[in-house]
């Protein structure tokens, strides 16, 4: 058997942004796999030491568009628990809300690559079709489709009245029934089942020990949610984290599915539980001390570390994204698989390169 | 920070990070702080059922300082972004990009360190010793 190396990426037709792995192939199947970063870092941590804590929000949404809105949250969070500000009642279920929507419009988008990844592209135009239903109701309560710019710290910028609330839950009715029209396509279809049933395949034990997070860790059957903390109103909604077995493709694709389900039943009860009163309090003083803030992005648990010392600049600000934590996790899932399902395989633990690099 | 932070020297960290292991921790990253003109504070977060712990590593700036990649692989990737950022090397690192993770390979300086130390440890891989 002869070692061929081929580079994967960093311009690939699968990979939504620049990602580089050399494979070390024999024979059509992956024995060797090492990943290369640094086509899009941007520093954007170091912006922390320039601009003060207040225009950091609009910098940290800008790691990512698809999550931005809970870069922003996780964010400030960490500023309000180290300056101990209480954030309304209603402003942390309109952070729910706002958050939960960026949670299905990003699961959307990657059934829609994903379906597009072994070439189903009706599939792919069906998911990106819902998808503009909920970026409309981004624009419509927040005037943006994508980087929405509602946190600010002490609250959100801006509300949600009773005509809006109810045009989006009858809009959420019907996104609910177009989702559950793909379900048997997505979930049955022989393509598909081909494609990604025991392909790139993760125990529980692996998932765990190589420290992977969101639909990867729960496709292999942990159950770990960073929502059950309870951060802004999470403890006051009834969910259950989303958890599938199997640990391959069809498992991950399967949890990211009914995630998006979820989330639709999450916007729901936050609209018939948010209580009224102000969105936003009035933030005295600076920042100071240490403080770790986790949230739960679409795909996975992300981390803000943030240091202050009583100025308006913070002293640093570290930021641990999903797919940093999902990438190491690669090397183990392609060594043994064949070339040609490198593309779903990578795809499949949902990579966001601009949230890994900063 | 409200988590149990526990303070590490170079020598116990790996002895530590691998009793974590056995007790089922997983490791979440690692966070390099600059302190100062000569030092830094490189912190480990772990957690075990979403209760985080901390490991903080206080060290001069040319300090060459064991991977736990040893131990947990996955940290190959946040030390070679502290080696790429902040000059901190790492021995028995599981990858090791020799700082062309983020950099171009002729960067010298740390990117994000307000001061750059030259390393004057000896025993660092000769890739590294050209660069010095």
């Amino acid at each position: 058997m002869s070692k061929t190396i081929i580079p994967f990426g960093p311009q690939h037709p699968v990979l939504p942004e620049p990602l580089h792995l050399k494979l070390t192939v024999e024979d059509e199947v992956v024995t060797e796999v090492i990943p290369a970063l640094g086509f899009v870092h941007r520093g954007l941590e170091k912006l922390s030491e320039i601009r003060d804590f207040h225009q950091m929000v609009q910098v940290v949404e800008r790691v990512c568009g698809i999550c931005s809105v809970i870069h922003a949250m996780c964010y400030c969070h960490g500023i309000e628990e180290m300056m101990g500000i209480e954030v309304p009642p209603r402003a942390k279920f309109l952070r729910v809300i706002w958050s939960e929507l960026h949670r299905m419009q990003s699961h959307l988008l990657w059934l829609g690559l994903f379906a597009d990844s072994f070439g189903f592209e009706a599939l792919f135009m069906q998911f990106w079709k819902i998808r503009e239903k909920v970026m409309d109701i981004s624009e419509s309560t927040t005037g943006n489709r994508v980087i929405v710019s509602v946190n600010v710290v002490g609250g959100v910028r801006r509300d949600l009245n009773s005509e809006q609330i109810s045009w989006i839950l009858t809009l959420l009715k019907d996104i609910e029934q177009e989702i559950g029209a793909l379900k048997k396509t997505l979930l049955t279809d022989y393509t598909i089942t081909k494609r990604t049933v025991g392909k790139g395949v993760l125990t529980k034990h692996q998932a765990y020990g190589i420290g992977t997070v969101g639909p990867v860790l729960r496709g292999s059957g942990v159950v770990q949610d960073t929502r059950t903390l309870g951060y802004a109103a999470f403890n006051e909604l009834n969910f259950e984290p989303v958890v599938e077995s199997d640990g391959d493709c069809y498992a991950r694709t399967k949890v990211r599915f009914r995630e998006t389900l979820q989330s639709i039943d999450l916007i729901r009860q936050a609209m018939s539980k948010i209580p009224n009163g102000e969105i936003n309090v009035k933030v005295k003083g600076k920042p100071q001390g240490e403080v770790v803030s986790r949230v739960e992005q679409p795909r996975g648990e992300l981390l803000y570390y943030i240091k202050a010392n009583g100025n308006k600049n913070l002293d640093r600000l570290r930021i641990r994204t999903p797919t940093f934590a999902n990438i190491p996790a690669i090397l183990t899932m392609l060594p043994g698989m064949y070339l040609s399902d490198v593309p779903v395989i990578v795809l499949s633990i949902d990579p966001c390169i601009s949230c890994t690099e900063r | 920070m409200k988590e149990e932070t526990i303070p590490v020297t170079k020598e116990t960290v790996i002895g530590e990070t691998a009793k974590l292991k056995i007790e089922g921790y997983r490791f979440v990253t690692m966070t390099c702080a600059e302190l100062d003109e000569k030092q830094v504070d490189v912190i480990y977060h772990f957690d075990k059922n979403l209760q985080l712990k901390h490991f903080r590593l206080t060290v001069p700036k040319d300090t060459l300082i064991p991977s736990i990649s040893v131990v947990y692989q996955s940290a190959f990737l946040v030390e070679n972004e502290i080696q790429d950022l902040f000059g901190i090397h790492f021995d028995n690192l599981f990858i090791d990009y020799r700082r062309t993770l983020y950099l171009g390979g002729e960067t010298i300086a740390a990117p994000f360190c307000k001061f750059t130390v030259k390393r004057t440890d000896k025993s660092a891989p000769a890739a590294i010793q050209a660069e010095t």
